[in-house]
C-alpha cells in the first residue's frame, strides 16, 4: 500500500522534473559560455532519483506480495522464490516500461557527465531530445499502463509468474536487452541533436562510437541470453527460430552492427557522414518498433504479454511522431559538409561499405519477413507465417562472400590499398581451407559444392583471424576478437545444423528403444513436491554407438499458480557436443513422448556470442591503455 | 528539389505503414492454436436430448464413416445461420452429423429443431457444458470432423460458412 503510493506520486514528481527542465534549458541556451548550468544536471539527477524510488517501490510491493496492487496481483504470488518476485518486477508490461524509463533517465544522466569536453548546445540539445522520449515513456506509463493501480477489496493472493518465465536467465535477460535497446536512445538523440548543431564530423563520431558500442554490447549479451533461455527453457532444442520478437531483436543489433563500422570511417575519414545519421536514427527507430510489434499485441509470440489496443495505438502515434520528426530534421536541417573524393575501389573504406550493403540486406530480410504477414493481413485478409526457409534462402548464400570480405577488408589499408598485400600466403591459406572443409564433409557423406565453400569460406575467416593474432602491432584487438568471435559463431551454427540428430517416439516405463547411433531405456520416474510446483522426473539411460552409457532425467513441472505443465529438457553439455532429451506427457495414456537430440558444438555458440561481445569490452580497456 | 521529392516519398511511405499498422491493430488477433486437429477426441458420455438414454462416444463414432460433432444452442443466433448449412450436408449418406446441445432449455431446443428441421442422427444435451469444455470447445457454434478412428481431422470456431462446406465435402471425397 505505502509502497505503491510512494512509487505512482514519485513516478509523477519524476514527470514534473521534466517540464521543469523546459524553462532553465531555454533559459541556459541564451547564455554564451562553455559549461551547462549546474542546475540542468541537478534536475536530471533529481529526476533519476524519483524514477529510481519509483522502481524501487514496486520491487518492494512484489517482495512484500502486496497485492493491493494490480501488478502485483497479476504477476506475482505468495509462494513463488524471493529471487523470483524481485524478478517478476520486470516480468510483466508495467514493471519493464518502467525499468525502460529509468534506464533512459541514467543514460542521459551518465551522458551529461561523460560529454563535458563537446558543445555546450549539443550537449543541451541532446538532453531535450532525449528529454521527449523520456516524456512520451511517462504518459504511457501514467496514461495506459500505471503500474501502481489499487485494488480493492485486496485479494488474499495473486495469479503468479507465467513458469516459464522463472529461469535465471530470463530474470537478468530483460534488463540487459532494454540497457542495449535504450544504449541507442542516446544515439539517436545525440545525432539529431548533431544535426542541429552541424556537428556532424569526426569528432562526434569518436565520442559518440562509445555509445554504439556499449549498446551494441548489452544487445548481443541480451540475444544471448534470451536465446539460451529459448533453448533450455522451451524445449525446442534451437537456440534461434525466427521467432518475430527474436526478429525484433536482431533488426537493431544488425543496424548497430553496421553502425559501429561506419561510424569509425567517419571517425578516421570523415567520410559516410550521413549514412551514419541514417544508421544511428533508425537502430532505435527499430528498437521503438520492436517494442511496438511486441507490446501492442500485433505479433503472437511468448513475449506478448496481455494486449490492449490503446496501448498499441498510444506507442504507434509516439513511434511515427519519432520517425517523422527525424525525417523532417535529417531532411530540412542537415547540411552535409564536403566530403572529400578519393576513395579507391580497394581501400578499408570500401570494404566497410560493403559490409554495410550486406548488414542492410541481411536487415531488410529480416524485418520484410518480420512485418510482411502484418502487410498482408491488413490489405489481403490472408493469414501467413513466415518460416525458417525463407531465412535460410535468403541469407545463407550471401554469407560467402560476406565472409570472404570480411577475411579480406580489415586487412585492407586505409585510402588506397597495396595490391602487394595480397600474397601467396592468404590464397593458399584459402585453399587449405575448401579443401579441409571437402574432407570434413566427404567424411559424414554429404556433398555439396555450396556447403562445402560456404564451410570453406567460414574456416578461412577462422585462419585468417587466429593468424592476425600473432602480428605483433596489435591495432585492432578488438576487431580481432570480435571478427575471431563471429568466426566461430557462423563455424558453429553451420557444423551444429549439419551433424545434429533427432528422434522422437512414444515410450513406456520399462521399454527400450533402438536407434540408429544407440538406444535408449526408460528406467523410471519419480515425483517430487516443491515449494510452488511438482516435480515429475523420468530416469533414461542411453547408450551410444561406442556404447558409453549416460543418464538423462527431464523432468515436468506442474504448476498450482496458474495451473501450466512445463517440460524441463535435461541436457548434458560437453565441450563439443550436447544431450538433450525433453518428455511429455501423452494424454490418456501411460506412455510418454520424448524427444532425444544430439547436438553438436552448442558451447560454442554461446562461447564465440561472449567473445563478438568482449571484443567489445576490450576496445575501452585497449584505450585506457593508450 | 530532388531531396523534396525523397523526402515526400518517404513521408507517404512512412504513413502508409501507420495506416497499416493501425489497421491490424484493430483486427481481432485472437490466435486461435490448431492443436486439436490430428489428436484423438477424448471420449464421454452423455444423455440424448429426446429419449434420455445414456450413451457413450466410443460406441457412437463406431462406423467406418465420417462424423460431424456440432456444438449448438437454440439461444445462439449464428447457430440458426449454419442451420441449412447442416440440413444440406444431412442429405449426404456418407456423414453422419452429431448434435451436442449446449447450456440448453429442452422446450426450446426442441422448438428450434421442429421449426428448422433436424439435420442430426442423434442429439446428446450438456446440460452444464462441461463434455463442451472437455472437448476443447470454445462457445457455440462449433463444429468438429471426426473419422472412425475418433481423430479430430478439423475444427471450426464459429458458424459454418461455404468455405468451411467446400473443404467438408472435400473430406468426403
Amino acid at each position: 500500500m505505502l509502497f505503491s503510493q510512494l512509487g505512482y506520486y514519485s513516478l509523477i514528481l519524476g514527470l514534473i522534473f521534466s517540464i521543469i527542465l523546459i524553462p532553465v534549458v531555454h533559459k541556459d541556451l541564451k547564455i554564451v559560455n562553455h559549461s551547462i548550468n549546474l542546475n540542468i544536471i541537478n534536475i536530471v539527477f533529481l529526476q533519476l532519483f524519483s524514477v529510481l524510488l519509483s522502481f524501487v517501490s514496486l520491487v518492494l510491493s512484489f517482495v512484500n506480495s502486496d497485492f493491493s496492487n494490480e501488478t502485483v496481483y497479476n504477476n506475482s504470488h505468495t509462494t513463488k522464490p524471493l529471487f523470483y518476485k524481485i524478478s517478476g518486477t520486470w516480468g510483466n508490461h508495467e514493471g519493464s516500461l518502467l525499468l525502460c524509463l529509468l534506464v533512459l533517465i541514467l543514460f542521459i544522466y551518465i551522458f551529461l557527465l561523460t560529454s563535458k569536453k563537446e558543445p555546450k548546445k549539443y550537449r543541451i540539445f541532446t538532453l531535450l531530445f532525449q528529454q521527449i522520449i523520456i516524456i512520451g515513456f511517462f504518459l504511457f506509463l501514467l496514461i495506459t499502463s500505471n503500474p501502481f493501480n489499487y485494488l480493492f477489496p485486496i485479494p488474499t493472493e495473486g495469479l503468479g509468474l507465467n513458469p516459464i518465465l522463472q529461469d535465471p536467465a530470463l530474470a537478468i535477460h530483460p534488463p540487459i536487452l532494454y540497457l542495449g535497446y535504450i544504449g541507442s536512445s542516446i544515439v539517436f538523440s545525440s545525432s539529431l541533436a548533431a544535426i542541429t548543431q552541424n556537428y556532424v564530423d569526426n569528432k562526434w563520431a569518436k565520442n559518440l562510437k562509445n555509445w554504439v558500442i556499449t549498446s551494441w554490447i548489452f544487445l548481443t549479451i541480451g540475444i544471448m541470453l534470451g536465446s539460451i533461455w529459448a533453448y533450455y527453457e522451451l524445449g525446442w532444442g534451437g537456440f534461434w527460430f525466427w521467432d518475430p520478437v527474436e526478429n525484433i531483436s536482431l533488426m537493431p543489433w544488425l543496424c548497430l552492427t553496421a553502425l559501429i563500422h561506419s561510424i569509425i570511417v567517419l571517425e578516421k575519414r570523415s567520410l559516410l557522414a550521413s549514412w551514419t545519421l541514417i544508421l544511428s536514427i533508425s537502430s532505435f527507430t527499430l528498437s521503438m518498433c520492436g517494442t511496438f510489434l511486441v507490446r501492442s499485441g500485433i505479433l503472437n509470440s511468448v513475449h506478448t504479454f496481455a494486449s490492449d489496443p490503446k496501448r498499441g495505438i498510444f506507442i504507434l502515434i509516439f513511434l511515427f511522431i519519432l520517425i517523422l520528426s527525424s525525417l523532417f530534421i535529417f531532411f530540412i536541417l542537415y547540411k552535409p559538409k564536403k566530403e572529400e573524393q578519393k576513395n579507391f575501389l580497394f581501400s578499408k573504406e570500401t570494404s566497410i561499405l560493403l559490409n554495410n550493403w550486406f548488414m542492410m540486406y541481411f536487415l531488410s530480410v529480416v524485418l520484410i519477413g518480420t512485418v510482411y504477414p502484418i502487410f498482408l493481413e491488413v490489405i489481403a485478409h490472408e493469414k501467413i507465417s513466415v518460416g525458417p526457409p525463407f531465412y535460410n534462402k535468403l541469407l545463407i548464400p550471401l554469407l560467402v562472400p560476406f565472409l570472404i570480405i570480411m577475411t579480406v577488408g580489415p586487412n585492407t589499408k586505409w585510402i588506397k590499398n597495396n595490391f602487394k598485400l595480397i600474397n601467396v600466403k592468404l590464397i593458399l591459406l584459402f585453399l587449405i581451407s575448401i579443401l579441409l572443409s571437402y574432407i570434413i564433409l566427404h567424411k559424414i557423406e554429404l556433398r555439396g559444392l555450396f556447403t562445402t565453400v560456404l564451410i570453406g569460406s567460414a574456416l578461412y575467416l577462422f585462419f585468417i583471424t587466429v593468424k592476425d593474432f600473432f602480428i605483433k602491432n596489435q591495432i585492432n584487438l578488438s576487431q580481432k576478437i570480435s571478427h575471431f568471435g563471429f568466426s566461430l559463431l557462423v563455424l558453429s551454427i553451420i557444423l551444429n545444423g549439419i551433424f545434429s540428430t533427432e528422434f522422437i517416439t512414444n515410450i513406456k516405463i520399462g521399454e527400450k528403444y533402438d536407434f540408429k547411433y544407440g538406444s535408449i531405456y526408460f528406467e523410471k520416474i519419480n515425483s517430487f513436491k516443491k515449494q510452488n510446483y511438482l516435480s515429475v522426473v523420468g530416469t533414461f539411460r542411453i547408450q551410444d554407438d561406442n556404447n558409453s552409457e549416460i543418464y538423462l532425467k527431464p523432468e515436468l513441472r506442474i504448476f498450482n499458480q496458474p495451473a501450466i505443465i512445463t517440460s524441463e529438457a535435461d541436457i548434458k553439455t560437453s565441450f563439443y557436443s550436447d544431450k538433450f532429451l525433453v518428455m511429455n506427457l501423452v494424454k490418456g495414456s501411460d506412455f510418454y513422448n520424448i524427444r532425444y537430440q544430439t547436438k553438436p558444438f552448442m558451447m560454442w555458440i554461446w562461447l564465440s556470442a561472449l567473445l563478438l561481445a568482449t571484443g567489445g569490452l576490450v576496445n575501452f580497456f585497449y584505450k585506457k591503455k593508450k | 528539389m530532388k531531396k523534396k521529392t525523397f523526402l515526400i516519398f518517404i513521408i507517404i511511405f512512412v504513413l502508409f505503414c501507420f495506416f497499416v499498422f493501425f489497421k491490424s491493430l484493430n483486427k481481432s488477433n485472437i490466435y486461435v492454436p490448431n492443436t486439436t486437429s490430428g489428436k484423438q477426441l477424448s471420449s464421454f458420455s452423455a444423455k440424448t436430448l429426446f429419449n434420455n438414454e445414456k450413451i457413450n462416444s466410443d460406441l457412437l463414432f463406431s462406423e467406418n464413416k465420417i462424423y460431424l460433432l456440432n456444438i449448438w444452442a437454440s439461444w445462439c443466433v449464428p447457430c440458426r445461420a449454419e442451420h441449412d448449412m447442416l440440413m444440406q450436408l444431412s442429405n449426404n449418406p456418407s456423414i453422419e452429423i452429431i448434435g451436442l446441445n449446449y447450456k440448453d432449455d429442452f422446450i426450446n431446443a426442441k422448438k428450434f429443431i421442429n421449426k428448422l428441421g433436424n439435420p442430426y442422427s442423434r442429439i446428446l444435451t450438456d446440460k452444464d457444458g462441461t463434455i463442451s469444455i472437455a472437448l476443447g470447445a470454445y462457445g457455440v457454434p462449433e463444429t468438429l470432423i471426426i473419422d472412425k478412428n475418433k481423430i479430430i481431422l478439423k475444427k471450426y470456431i464459429g458458424p459454418l460458412n461455404n468455405q468451411s462446406l467446400k473443404e467438408i465435402m472435400f473430406l468426403l471425397k
